[in-house]
Formats: structure tokens, sequence, C-alpha cells
């Protein structure tokens, strides 16, 4: 087993689609998109935005472009317009996945 | 039939970079400029302009564009098509003529796409049988029918490839899809048939990377963001398309920027759903389809995009009143600069209590500390935080409360932790909450009109 961290094999960006935020990971090449879609499962999405989520995770594979799509329901606040947060439209929220270390088998 | 068309992006948002526009069509060749002006946000925000003036109810940025780059546009036939004209784009067509009288341009077919504006006959649509129940929470809209502020149907490319088939100059629409502005100028040019469901959804590809402007060419970019050359002087995308479907993502050579697979992948996944399911009203887009390829220095190539029948319905953008919010901030500095900002927020939430103000929500963020990564953000030693910055923001129907609240964030400058700056801007006021009501509505309830002035 050997830990990778997320940043160094993807890139990404996230924005808003009404209370849901949609976050795209997309990795640098084949092998780290084996290793996206191997360990980025919806449950270790879900459990990695613990307290911030507050809804389901919806997990879409785009092969094509090594990337996966991650729709958070009932996480910003009520929506662009309502919601109080400083990132409102979860812009910031790529990153945030991207935070996260995975174990790999070697 | 021409053998490539060349899509220029001007405008990502309304406040977007104002002189974009201008330089996509003097830095290098284009035959379109395309400009999406409208969030969801906007609709409601110029139909309450409208309401006080009927003159306006559009973008404003557009007559004082078009001043400089109308004699440009008209003299190498670059053809400009923007959903600009918000709910009023009658208004705005009338502003943009007196721009061209002024200097004297004569031949100009400006087309205007109106219909989609629903508010005065949400009622018929309802007796039509037609609940436009809210696609999140299934809803019907007469429990906020008073309180509708704007209400208006998302057309697609059609309307504008009528108006460019009835050789508009300028094409100025209502609630247009953003992809639809990009792909319309490759259906008329090509003479893609309507039914032809992969290109249909190769340009609405192309539109979707061209519709947050420089998003695509090295803006936000998460990828190796140092890489990106001279983004001072960004080159906005644009879209080269051939009539196979094929297109190139590229920008002016002179500009900053850069085009590549990465900055259009992260376009690409930039707001979307079920990649395979991208509705728009003229196609649904497979995006799980689309091939990219890097053909040249600032070139990547889009094709095998494959697509599907439109559906039955267009998506209605409503927005309602909701209440009132407030934000304040104040920062804190080294030393505890976090527990004090923590312990002026006990004292805030004490004093509304004993002042029984009225919120639906209260929340305390920390700018510098877990504002954009909550849970997530990694634990700091105190003693190396330099600064915070309090931020306090409230919602709620009592508009008295939120107004108090504006009045209880200063005096924590004198009567709290020390250590504290950053009040200038004033008591923070209330702001009325304008919320989102997304629906369906059959596309046979409502009719698209294009409509030409010729001067």
């Amino acid at each position: 087993m050997k830990k990778i961290k997320l940043l160094d094999i993807a890139h990404g960006r996230s924005g808003d689609k009404g209370d849901a935020a949609n976050v795209g990971i997309i990795a640098y090449d084949d092998k780290g998109y084996q290793i996206i879609k191997k360990y980025l499962t919806k449950e270790k999405v879900k459990e990695h935005f613990n307290g911030i989520c507050l809804g389901e995770v919806d997990r879409f594979e785009l092969p094509n472009i090594r990337a996966l799509n991650f729709l958070l329901h009932n996480t910003l606040g009520g929506g662009g317009t309502v919601s109080l947060k400083h990132d409102a439209q979860g812009k910031t929220l790529a990153a945030a996945l991207l935070r996260m270390e995975v174990e790999i088998d070697d | 039939m021409k053998d490539k068309i060349r899509i220029a992006s001007g405008q990502g948002f309304w406040g977007d970079l104002i002189d974009a526009p201008y330089t996509q069509v003097t830095a290098g060749q284009v035959d379109y400029l395309v400009m999406d002006y409208l969030a969801e946000v906007t609709m409601s925000i110029l139909q309450k302009q409208k309401n006080k003036n009927p003159k306006l109810g559009y973008a404003r940025d557009i007559p004082e564009l078009m001043d400089r780059i109308l004699p440009i546009c008209k003299k190498n036939n670059i053809k400009i098509i923007t959903n600009g004209g918000g709910v009023n784009p009658e208004a705005c067509a009338e502003a943009v003529v007196e721009v061209a009288r002024k200097h004297n341009i004569k031949n100009l077919k400006i087309a205007l796409v109106v219909g989609d504006n629903i508010l005065d006959k949400i009622d018929n649509v309802i007796s039509n049988g037609c609940l436009l129940n809210n696609m999140e929470t299934g809803e019907p809209i007469t429990i906020v029918k008073d309180k509708l502020l704007s209400a208006n149907v998302y057309f697609g490319a059609m309307p504008i490839v009528e108006a460019l088939k009835q050789g508009a100059d300028i094409v100025i629409t209502g609630r247009t899809t953003d992809t639809g502005l990009t792909l319309a100028p490759m259906i008329y040019e090509f003479g893609w048939d309507k039914n032809d469901y992969n290109l249909l959804s190769a340009g609405t590809v192309a539109g979707h990377i061209l519709e947050c402007g420089g998003q695509a060419s090295g803006g936000n970019l998460l990828a190796d963001w140092r890489s990106v050359p001279d983004i001072d002087n960004i080159g906005f995308p644009i879209a080269e398309a051939y009539p196979n479907g094929e297109i190139i993502i590229t920008k002016h050579e002179s500009l900053g920027g850069k085009v590549s697979i990465e900055t259009v992948s992260e376009q690409l996944v930039y707001e979307i759903g079920d990649p395979k399911n991208y509705i728009t009203p003229d196609c649904v887009a497979d995006f799980t389809s689309i091939k990219l390829e890097e053909v040249g220095k600032n070139r990547v190539k889009v094709f095998n995009v494959k697509g599907a029948p439109e559906t039955e319905f267009y998506k209605v953008s409503c927005s309602y009143s909701s209440g009132y919010s407030a934000v304040g901030t104040l920062t804190y500095s080294w030393p505890d600069a976090l527990s004090k900002a923590k312990k002026a927020d006990e004292i805030l939430r004490k004093r509304f209590e004993k002042l029984n103000l009225k919120f639906d929500e209260i929340r305390t963020e920390y700018v510098g500390y877990n504002s954009c990564h909550g849970p997530l953000s990694e634990n700091i030693d105190e003693d190396k935080i330099n600064e915070v910055m309090l931020r306090v923001a409230v919602r709620g129907n009592d508009y008295n409360s939120i107004e108090r609240f504006g009045k209880e964030i200063a005096p924590l400058i004198l009567t709290g932790p020390p250590s504290v700056t950053g009040f200038a801007g004033g008591r923070p006021k209330p702001a009325e909450v304008v919320a989102y009501w997304p629906a369906l509505i059959p596309k046979k309830l409502v009719e698209p009109k294009v409509v030409m002035v010729t001067l």
C-alpha cells in the first residue's frame, strides 16, 4: 500500500446546480484515471464531504476525458441566490476534494 | 457554404471583462461574436429595473460596447449574437439603433427573439394543465405565485437560426441557452438538419466550452495555474467550426492565456449533471462521447460528439422574493486572532437572543481559516494565524430583525475583543433574497418570435 495525494494526479473544476454542487475531477493520465475510478467511490466522496454535503452523492464517469463528475446534493445552503455561504456556488469544492489522500495498492 | 466559421466568445457573464468583445473582433479574424450576459439571478434584477422604468431591463453594457464595436463588426461582416436583451430585448434594440445612427451605419438588420417571458401568462399556463412544478422539490408554483419576480423560458438555437436566415447582422434575445448562441451560426452557415442530433450536439458542446469566456482559455485553471502565459491579456476562446461537426477550440495568437486539453476538459465538466444527458432545447448531448486532441499550439480539436433528440419540454427559470439577508464582516489580528473572532461571534449571538431577533439562518465563517473548505480545513496552530475575518450572515422574513443585525456589527469594535479593524463600509443593509424556481413547460405552450428592426 502507498498513499497518494489526489492533487498530484488530478485537477478539476466545481460549480453550482441549484442547491447541489458539481465537482468534476480529471486525471492527468490514464494511470491516474484508473486510480480515481477505483478509489473515488460515491461513499468515499460522501464521507470526505461530511458536514458539507448534507444530501446524496451522484457519481458519473467520463472515461473519454479521464474524468469523474460528482453531484453533491443539499450542499450550498439553499443554492446560489439564497445561500449565506461565502462560497455560495461551490467554486472551491474541486480543490476541497483534491485534498483527499488515497491509499492504493502498489 | 463556408468551409469553416470562427465564433468568438465575448462575455462569460454580465460583469466579465469589458474589453474582451472588442479584443475578440480586433485581434484577428472572426465571423461571429457571441455574448452571454444572463445568470439566473440576473433576470430578476432586470425585471425589477424594467418595472421601475419600461426603457430598462436589458444588459446596459451593450450600448456602450456597440459604440466601440459596431462600426468594426459592420465593416468586417462580423455578426453579433447575445442574450443581453434580458427581459426587454426591444429596448435593447432601440439603444443599439441609436448607436448605429450616431455612426451613420446603414443597411443594418437587428433581430429580436422574444416570447420567452411568461411572467404575465402564468395563469394561462396553469389552466393549460402545466403546474410548473419545482424540478428540485416537486411543489407547484402556486405556492410562490404572488411573490414571483420573473419567469422566462429558455429558448435554444432555432429562433436565432431563423433570425440569421432573415439576414440579421445582430441578434438580441431574451432568455436563450448559452449553448444556443454558439450552435445557431453553425446550423445556419452549414445548413445542418435540425434532426441531425450528432451535429447539433457537437455545436452544443462548443457552446458549453465558450459560454464561460476565459474559463476555457486559461482562467480559473486548476491544472498548473502558474503555467498560463500573459493571463493579464487573456484571449477569450474561439470555436472554429467545420461542416462535419468538428470544432477546434483556439484563441487569437497575439493574446495571452492558453488553450489545452486541460483548459478544455475543466470547462467540459463545469456545472454539468449526468454527462450522458446534457439536456438543451435543441438536443441531448452525450459528453461521454466527446474526443479531444491537441492539433497545434493553442488548438484543441473536439470531435466524435454524439447526441439524441431533444425533449418535449423547455426549461423555465422563475425567480421569487424570499425574505431578506445581510452580511457583516470584521477582521481580528494576531495574537489569538481566531479565538477573538469566535468570541465576537458568541457575543453577537447572545445580543441577538436578548433582542429577540428572528432569523431563519445565522451562518458564521472565518475567512482566512475555514470559509472555503469548512470542516475539511486543516487545523492551524493559532500562534501562526496572522489574522482572521469574521463573516456573519443572516437570512429571514422579518425585515426589522435583518436591519437590526446590521446595527449590531460595528459596536463590536468598542465592546468586544481587541485588535479589530475593517469596518469601513457602513452598516450592512438588508438585501432582498431572490430564490430560484426551475420548472419545465411543454414546448407547445410557448412560441418564440423573431422581430426584425431594419435600419
